[in-house]
């Protein structure tokens, strides 16, 4: 068995050791807003926090998050968040929505540790999420968006 | 409702997410699939009214439009909710949406009579229709108001989902949702004339974005059943092989497998979980029979495509005396371009459920074409189509992959069951691997252009010859072709809208074991590119400038061509002077869909490669339903084609084997190279036309007209990787 | 295992036991140069081997002399990730975004996503990518970019440091850099040992 916090909660699963996180998320909890893309790093739909830090979680065995903390899209809290997420829908940044929320993830990570982050901020944060539907002259605004709006 | 989607619902609701939207959260789109089907009111939710197949009015006054395209980015969700509740006048915030379900002759395609999304046609089909169906609605609920209150219909106003009386009597809709029920639907509603227009051309907030932004929104492949397993199907690595002969010993060891099955399309690993079924796949051993496959390398497959390309093939369009008067010249240009298949790479691979109980099979895809796809898997299974309930999901994009004439997905899915026997569910997914490997490709293309140009630099004749695969021959659309040509695989080289006095467009059609599909835009991805880039070097040698020069090639009654490339020239401040500062500007027209659009790209020269800034756009789409939509149509068409322009290619090595597997070879666009956007929309009344492919062919030819201008040098082959890095 | 061993790794390890028993996995031992007799000379040929392990892509990666490190045989590494304060990344991307613990096979795909505790990039001052041998060994020496390291925690950090070590044992579809650790902070000591020269401009 293999415990760990997710969003706040202690789940245990029994499943082997090597299996990714993004299958145990998915398959095993159930929580599928945290989406397949690729399996190899590259594209950011998989994206969780682990421990507070964006990670992405196809490359992350189970056995690594032992006794850690997970946070998916579906818990994912905070003014960071809200501003965030208010912000995707106040633009409609989504095309397709499947790449949204490793996007949500990682601009929410990006705004916790920097309120008012620059273009150039936002492509050292962001270029790690493709997203196939191109949206990103709205997921550069909305962060700028959000920023914004936390500023007050 | 039994279904075992209950402890979704239930972490949703545990972690407070309550959302706004209505989506086919799980669950949820087979209330309205039964609504529509029932033509009444949803089972459990009396009172409700149910005027057509596409509208449901519920006692809380929201209003649920059961729409039949597949929403996986272009917004028909949001744009058939807006044209319904247009006519019905109701208030946008009381407005939902719903994949309307498997039904062939309620929600048809009016373009092409089948059940079906494709050729950017979902507004353009579903104008009037969705326009009528909300009219109706609002005539019944009004009849029903006129008389519980007793007075003339006519007195009644209805505004912002209100309806109301002079008398001071008013009401929402879903007080009269039942009454109005009872009412018998006009045979001619009456439509509005655009000029009273509130809500169309008027940029309403997508009715999906706060469900995508949160996590909720649910695909295939976030549907769950009671028992299921993970498929995955090991498919060879050179595309048209088949299974020789396999050893699945060591794969039925991997804890979690359940089962090793062949299936024609490959051999499928049953599992409890996807991990253990892509660990299974790898402990297969098979040996394959390339026999049937293609073991040609790309760089052969050019050659022989060049080589075809010289008998000049059949004629597609000839004007004037063709391509005869380019021999006696002043002057001859000639130019090949070649390009690569190229995978669509849609974020969500291919996947859908499958489940068969005794009372028969319910599938959930992200069906593009549920009219192929349904009948397919009856089919497959041998049993009635009428048994089959489709489940049409929100889909992790497309740009044509799901568009599947040979239902080819629809087909591993039901052969995957019937693998297995009995009742049950099984997931398939594809790996991105699988994705990238399994064939479907823009088809890969060459173009021969010859050019003569007189003593004056007049152009006396254009000739451009085609060589590609054709994406209809030998499937269900074959009916479609013309004198034996695919419309798709040139579509845009002819019918220009240039004053060619002789001109000549030919096409080969080269066969390959490799599958061929739509790719965003389809043939405009080449002939946009091949055209607008050779039109750029036939105006150079002429000394004409690259936008005058268009202009004055268009013919008189090219109105729509004219105004956009007037528009996008004022929009970029066009001065004639394609370099400043570092920064060249190339620029490239095109009509694809029945849109109009022209682009100009700001580009520089960053270690080789090009740069692209800014990226002006002006589109004539007739009228823009949702301009904020239409918006988001071309600076996402503009990166679609841009990255697969610079970066992108599958090619085929030694012995026909896919080179490219995974983002790592294949690249994609990402944020830092996302140009800035800017888009004008001409105002226009004529009815809407596409805007979810028409953004994407002038991107090239716009960047490499830049390029051209830059460097001096033409990029020729694409992707421009190839070209800077050759 | 066959398959996650890419074809120089294969050449070198099955020809070690052929060749002569001062050569480990491609890179000669100290011993190997006690033929040269004068020091100097010998200190910089100690140190052309040693350029064997600091030019080969597992550690030149990671040495870049901008922002950005690379990938595989020195491509420009997918996403474009950048070094920030520290080199671990910057915020919303770090280098812990992707590289966990400890190497990491793909689930499915052949090749693994590298890892160790910690990864990150060198620091700017010792950037190599591009750099002659003089001009590394000169930054090697000199404490104002060499992070303070005095010669002999120059070779502890080559002998011992597990980020180092990790150029070593790279992970599934990445060639190995040449030889081991062991022989390569041999050589470090033999090379400061012999006075640490360096090879000319």
């Amino acid at each position: 068995m293999i415990s760990f916090d997710l969003n706040g909660k202690k789940v245990s699963v029994d499943v082997a050791e090597d299996t990714p996180l993004l299958w145990v998320l998915r398959d095993e909890l159930k929580m599928t807003g945290t989406k397949f893309g690729c399996g190899i790093a590259q594209c950011g739909a998989c994206t969780v926090m682990l421990n507070g830090m964006t990670r992405r979680s196809c490359v992350t065995p189970v056995s690594a998050v032992e006794g850690s903390s997970v946070e998916t899209i579906e818990g994912l809290e905070g003014d960071e968040a809200k501003a965030v997420q208010d912000a995707w829908t106040g633009i409609d940044v989504p095309q397709c929505g499947w790449c949204q929320s490793g996007q949500v993830m990682s601009a929410t990570a990006l705004l916790r540790e920097m309120p008012k982050p620059t273009d150039e901020d936002i492509d050292n944060a962001m270029a790690g999420n493709i997203c196939r539907c191109a949206t990103y002259v709205r997921i550069r605004k909305a962060i700028h968006d959000a920023a914004d709006k936390l500023e007050g | 409702m039994t279904k075992t989607f209950s402890r979704r619902n239930f972490l949703a609701s545990s972690a407070g997410l309550v959302i706004g939207v209505t989506l086919p959260l799980k669950g949820r789109a087979q209330s309205g699939a039964e609504a529509a089907m029932g033509g009444n009111a949803t089972p459990g939710e009396t009172g409700s009214f149910a005027p057509n197949a596409f509208v449901r009015i519920a006692p809380d006054d929201t209003v649920t439009v059961l729409v039949k395209h597949i929403e996986f980015g272009q917004g028909p969700y949001t744009g058939l909710s807006t044209l319904v509740a247009e006519e019905l006048d109701a208030d946008w915030s009381q407005m939902r949406a719903e994949s309307a379900p498997f039904d062939n002759e309620l929600y048809k395609n009016l373009a092409f009579g089948l059940q079906g999304t494709g050729g950017s046609t979902a507004i353009a089909n579903s104008y009037t229709q969705m326009r009528r169906a909300g009219a109706a609605a609002r005539a019944m609920l009004v009849e029903a108001a006129a008389a519980e209150w007793g007075v003339p219909a006519g007195e009644i106003n209805v505004e912002k989902g209100m309806m109301s009386h002079p008398s001071g009597k008013s009401s929402g809709f879903g007080a009269f949702a039942e009454k109005a029920a009872q009412m018998s639907p006009p045979e001619e509603p009456t439509l509005k004339d655009p000029s009273a227009f509130t809500l169309i051309g008027t940029d309403v907030p997508k009715l999906d974005s706060r469900a995508k932004s949160t996590g909720q929104a649910v695909f295939s492949m976030d549907v769950y059943r009671e028992g299921m397993e993970t498929v995955v199907l090991a498919r060879p690595d050179k595309i048209g092989a088949t299974v020789a002969s396999y050893d699945d010993s060591a794969a039925k060891d991997v804890p979690g497998v359940t089962a090793i099955r062949q299936i024609p399309q490959g051999i499928a690993v049953y599992a409890r979980s996807t991990a253990a079924a892509i660990k299974g796949r790898e402990a297969l051993e098979i040996e394959w029979d390339d026999s049937t496959a293609e073991t040609r390398s790309s760089d052969e497959i050019y050659d022989a495509f060049s080589r075809a390309a010289e008998d000049g093939g059949l004629d597609a369009e000839v004007i004037g005396d063709g391509a005869g008067p380019i021999a006696g010249a002043a002057q001859v240009l000639e130019a090949e371009f070649r390009f690569p298949y190229l995978a669509h790479a849609a974020m969500e691979p291919l996947d859908g459920v499958i489940e068969v109980t005794e009372d028969g099979v319910e599938a959930w895809v992200g069906s593009q074409f549920p009219s192929l796809d349904v009948p397919t898997i009856a089919q497959t299974l041998g049993v009635d189509p009428a048994t089959v309930k489709m489940n049409v999901m929100l889909a992790g994009g497309s740009f044509g992959r799901r568009a599947q004439d040979t239902a080819h997905f629809a087909a591993e899915l039901a052969e995957i069951a019937k693998a297995a026997g009995g009742t049950g569910a099984w997931k398939l997914i594809y790996t991105r691997e699988d994705d990238m490997t399994a064939g479907y490709y823009r088809p890969l293309t060459v173009h021969k252009l010859r050019a003569g140009l007189d003593e004056s630099g007049g152009l006396v004749g254009w000739e451009n010859v085609i060589v590609n695969q054709s994406i209809m021959a030998g499937g269900p659309m074959a009916s479609m072709m013309q004198d034996g040509i695919d419309p798709t695989s040139l579509e845009g080289s002819t019918k220009m809208p240039y004053d060619f006095a002789n001109a000549r467009v030919g096409w080969v059609q080269a066969e390959s074991p490799v599958s061929v599909l739509w790719w965003r835009s389809v043939g405009h991805t080449h002939t946009a590119y091949a055209t607008e880039v050779f039109l750029d070097m036939v105006l150079e040698a002429a000394g004409k400038d690259p936008v005058a020069g268009r202009l004055e090639l268009l013919k008189d009654d090219a109105g729509r061509d004219r105004a956009v490339l007037e528009k996008v020239a004022e929009m970029a401040g066009w001065d004639g002077e394609p370099v400043k500062g570092g920064k060249a500007y190339g620029v490239a027209l095109h009509e694809s869909f029945r849109s109009y659009v022209a682009q100009i790209a700001e580009v520089s020269d960053v270690d080789g490669m090009p740069k692209v800034h800014r990226v002006w756009c002006a589109i004539d789409c007739g009228v823009a339903v949702n301009p904020n939509v239409v918006r988001a149509q071309i600076e996402g068409g503009i990166g679609f084609g841009l990255g697969s322009v610079l970066f992108d290619e599958v090619t085929l090595g030694e012995g026909g084997t896919v080179q490219q597997k995974n983002f790592d070879t294949y690249r994609m666009l990402r944020i830092n190279e996302m140009p800035e956007v800017l888009v004008e929309i001409i105002d226009s009344s004529a009815d809407p036309t596409g805007v979810g492919e028409p953004g994407t062919p002038p991107i090239g030819p716009a960047v490499a007209n830049a390029w051209r201008a830059l460097t001096g040098q033409t990029v020729t082959q694409l992707p421009f990787t190839r070209a800077t890095e050759a | 295992m066959w398959k996650h061993l890419t074809l120089p790794f294969l050449v070198a390890a099955l020809a070690a036991p052929m060749a002569s028993a001062e050569t480990v996995e491609g890179l000669r031992t100290p011993d190997a140069f006690d033929t040269i007799a004068d020091d100097t000379e010998r200190s910089v040929a100690l140190f052309e081997e040693m350029l064997l392990v600091i030019e080969h892509p597992r550690c030149l990666n990671c040495h870049p002399v901008g922002d950005a490190p690379l990938q595989g045989n020195l491509a420009a590494h997918q996403p474009p990730v950048v070094r920030g304060a520290n080199g671990f990344g910057r915020p919303g991307m770090r280098c812990s975004t992707c590289h966990g613990a400890e190497n990491v096979a793909y689930a499915g795909p052949k090749g693994s996503i590298p890892g160790h505790e910690p990864w990150h990039l060198a620091p700017l001052s010792m950037g190599w990518v591009g750099k002659s041998a003089a001009e590394i060994c000169a930054q090697l020496k000199d404490e104002e970019r060499n992070g303070g390291r005095s010669l002999a925690e120059l070779h502890t950090h080559n002998a011992e440091d597990g980020l180092v070590g990790w150029g070593w044992n790279p992970g599934a579809g990445r060639e190995p850099a040449p030889g081991t650790q062991e022989v390569f902070g041999a050589l470090t000591k033999a090379w400061i040992d012999t006075g640490a020269a360096c090879p000319e401009a």
